[in-house]
């Protein structure tokens, strides 16, 4: 990496960068030092930039045609569907887009859960990605509030509701929130700007994100500190730029499925019934992506307490780098962390599924036990097993796994083979 | 550089912080209240609703303020078995005398003190309401009973202005 004694090759460039950089800024990306062992795992950053920037272009398109108004709302969004020249199209990649961007971001956050990508020193890195990802949650849930729909209107109403479990102020806020008694025109109006602002505030932090990453640098499988550049790394460009193209391209068939062969498929058949505030659509289900968070809220009995609980569930991951007390990042040297880790993957994919389901019987014991792992998982295990573990010896580089040591000799030296 | 001077400054610094942070306040205090209800929105307070055809054993359902309003004429048996309640049994006591001041009719708002959805008339184990977002069972009276909603449902405002006609706000 040269970034700084790089120097642009013409007059011109040498001038214009001497007075804006830019030019030293492209050659930091292009340069930028990789780890050379990084799986399709890691794909799935340049994977969500893509994402982003979907549903900004289609958001931007939309609110070309779209009417922020209580009565006229529901028949816009008709009106896209129906008379706008490809309106169905960008509407239902826009709609899908937004299922996608959480896929992506699940499986973003579980790689990171995976190989400890949030340990020392990326803590920012991992901090700034909770806020996106909260941020992608506002997003989301006032943009399903848009169309105007029973799912829309109801949806609005029980997630606003939950400020009301706030002691004394509650009532007011929610008030507040809704800029009236209840769900309607000004709550309609507010949530359309908010939804409209929210993706470049991400687009800022996904940013600062990159730019947090860029410090330290990538972390790997192995997740062992390298050094930069060396034989364990490879230019950014083009061997990871044809790798993240390639999965971006695999990524975009299963979002190209969605778009044109179940478009409806993740949505809800209710949000294509006007909003009708006298009457409430039987079973109230978020969109699949929050799911986990609503089976935590249900199945606490108490209002106040079901609502901490939801929002301690995510922000719990705020300080997951100080709950993980294990030196070791890479959960392939950590024979007890891995099961725990899939045990995880397990419960949060059964909350979704209890999640989904009426909050009684079975199901609610279900989600109660659920529920008491997830924070069992990053409140005792995690805290506990980095003192009890007994982990596999680390190599010390990528190239040169630890003599007869290590059990992954064999597979990085299949690796490296492979990339030589 | 003296004390004097310093102390000086000081006072300057802190004096200059106080005002801007004040008139911060009062630049972003608007910016808040905007979000308050409007006008027009408070202007909507109170309807009036005619029931005389109501029958007993049957609910009318009204808008005030974007929110349902449940208008019961109950039955002899209803109030009979909102009023033998006993006080402990109750999650949150309140009395049916004093929730539906004419026996017969019992006005509410229909709006689930849980997270606000819309109770289902007739339903649940307590005769009364049932709310299917999270499972809250109400009774004849409108108190919760069973569920993870904390209050009763809400009594608004209302009078009867005629023997027909209740006004509600």
């Amino acid at each position: 990496m040269s970034d700084h004694d790089y120097r642009p090759k013409s007059k011109v460039g040498q001038w214009f960068n001497d007075r804006l950089p830019l030019l030293t800024l492209a050659n930091h990306l292009t340069d930028y030092p990789t780890p050379k062992n990084l799986n399709y795992w890691w794909t799935f950053g340049g994977i969500l930039t893509f994402c982003l920037i979907t549903q900004i272009v289609t958001g931007l398109t939309l609110a070309m045609h779209y009417i922020a108004h209580a009565d006229m709302a529901f028949e816009s969004v008709e009106h896209i569907m129906r008379d706008v020249n490809y309106g169905w199209l960008i509407r239902y990649i826009h709609a899908n887009g937004a299922s996608m961007f959480f896929l992506a971001v699940y499986i973003h956050i579980f790689r990171s859960l995976f190989y400890g990508s949030y340990k020392a020193p990326r803590e920012i890195i991992w901090i700034i990605g909770i806020i996106i990802y909260l941020l992608m949650m506002a997003a989301a849930f006032m943009g399903y509030v848009l169309p105007w729909g029973q799912m829309s209107f109801w949806g609005a109403t029980v997630i606003t509701n939950l400020f009301s479990a706030i002691p004394l102020v509650g009532e007011g806020i929610v008030t507040w929130l809704w800029g009236g008694y209840s769900v309607d025109n000004p709550t309609l109006t507010r949530f359309f700007t908010l939804h409209y602002l929210i993706p470049f505030l991400i687009l800022g932090l996904v940013i600062l994100h990159i730019w947090a990453l860029h410090v330290p640098g990538n972390n790997n499988p192995v997740g062992i500190d390298i050094k930069k550049p060396s034989k364990d790394t490879v230019p950014f460009h083009p061997y990871i730029v044809i790798k993240d193209g390639f999965a971006l391209l695999m990524f975009m068939i299963v979002f190209a499925f969605f778009v044109f062969y179940a478009p409806n498929i993740l949505g809800h058949a209710d949000n294509y019934i006007e909003a009708n505030p006298m009457v409430t659509p039987a079973h109230i289900v978020p969109e699949w992506y929050l799911l986990p968070f609503y089976a935590i809220l249900r199945s606490v009995p108490d209002k106040l307490l079901g609502v901490v609980a939801m929002l301690s569930a995510i922000l719990i991951l705020a300080v997951l780098p100080w709950l993980d007390t294990s030196k070791i990042r890479s959960a392939v040297f950590r024979p007890l962390y891995k099961q725990f880790y899939w045990i995880l993957v397990a419960d949060v994919l059964i909350l979704g599924y209890v999640g989904a389901m009426p909050a009684e019987g079975l199901y609610l014991l279900i989600a109660r036990v659920a529920t008491a792992y997830y924070f069992l998982h990053f409140l005792v295990i995690l805290p506990v097993l980095g003192f009890k573990e007994k982990t596999l010896p680390v190599p010390l580089s990528i190239t040169e796994p630890v003599l007869g040591g290590s059990p992954n000799l064999a597979a990085a030296r299949n690796k490296e083979s492979k990339i030589e | 550089m003296s004390e004097k001077k310093t102390k000086r400054r000081d006072f300057l610094f802190t004096a200059t912080t106080a005002v801007g942070a004040v008139g911060a306040a009062a630049v972003v205090w608007p910016m808040i209240d905007q979000m308050n209800p409007d006008a027009s929105v408070k202007a909507l307070a109170s309807t009036e609703v005619d029931v005389s055809s109501l029958t007993p054993g049957n609910t009318l359902t009204v808008l005030w303020r974007g929110k349902p309003v449940f208008i019961r004429r109950r039955t002899q048996e209803e109030i009979d078995e909102a009023r033998n309640v006993k006080m402990e049994d109750l999650i949150h006591p309140e009395k049916d005398e004093d929730r539906a001041k004419n026996p017969e009719w019992l006005v509410m708002l229909g709006v689930c003190t849980h997270l606000g959805c819309v109770p289902l008339n007739d339903k649940g184990d307590y005769n009364g309401w049932f709310c299917p977002c999270h499972g809250s069972h109400y009774d004849t009276s409108g108190r919760i009973r069973k569920g993870p909603a904390p209050w009763n449902m809400e009594v608004p405002k209302y009078e009867f202005v005629d023997a027909n006609t209740i006004k509600i706000g």
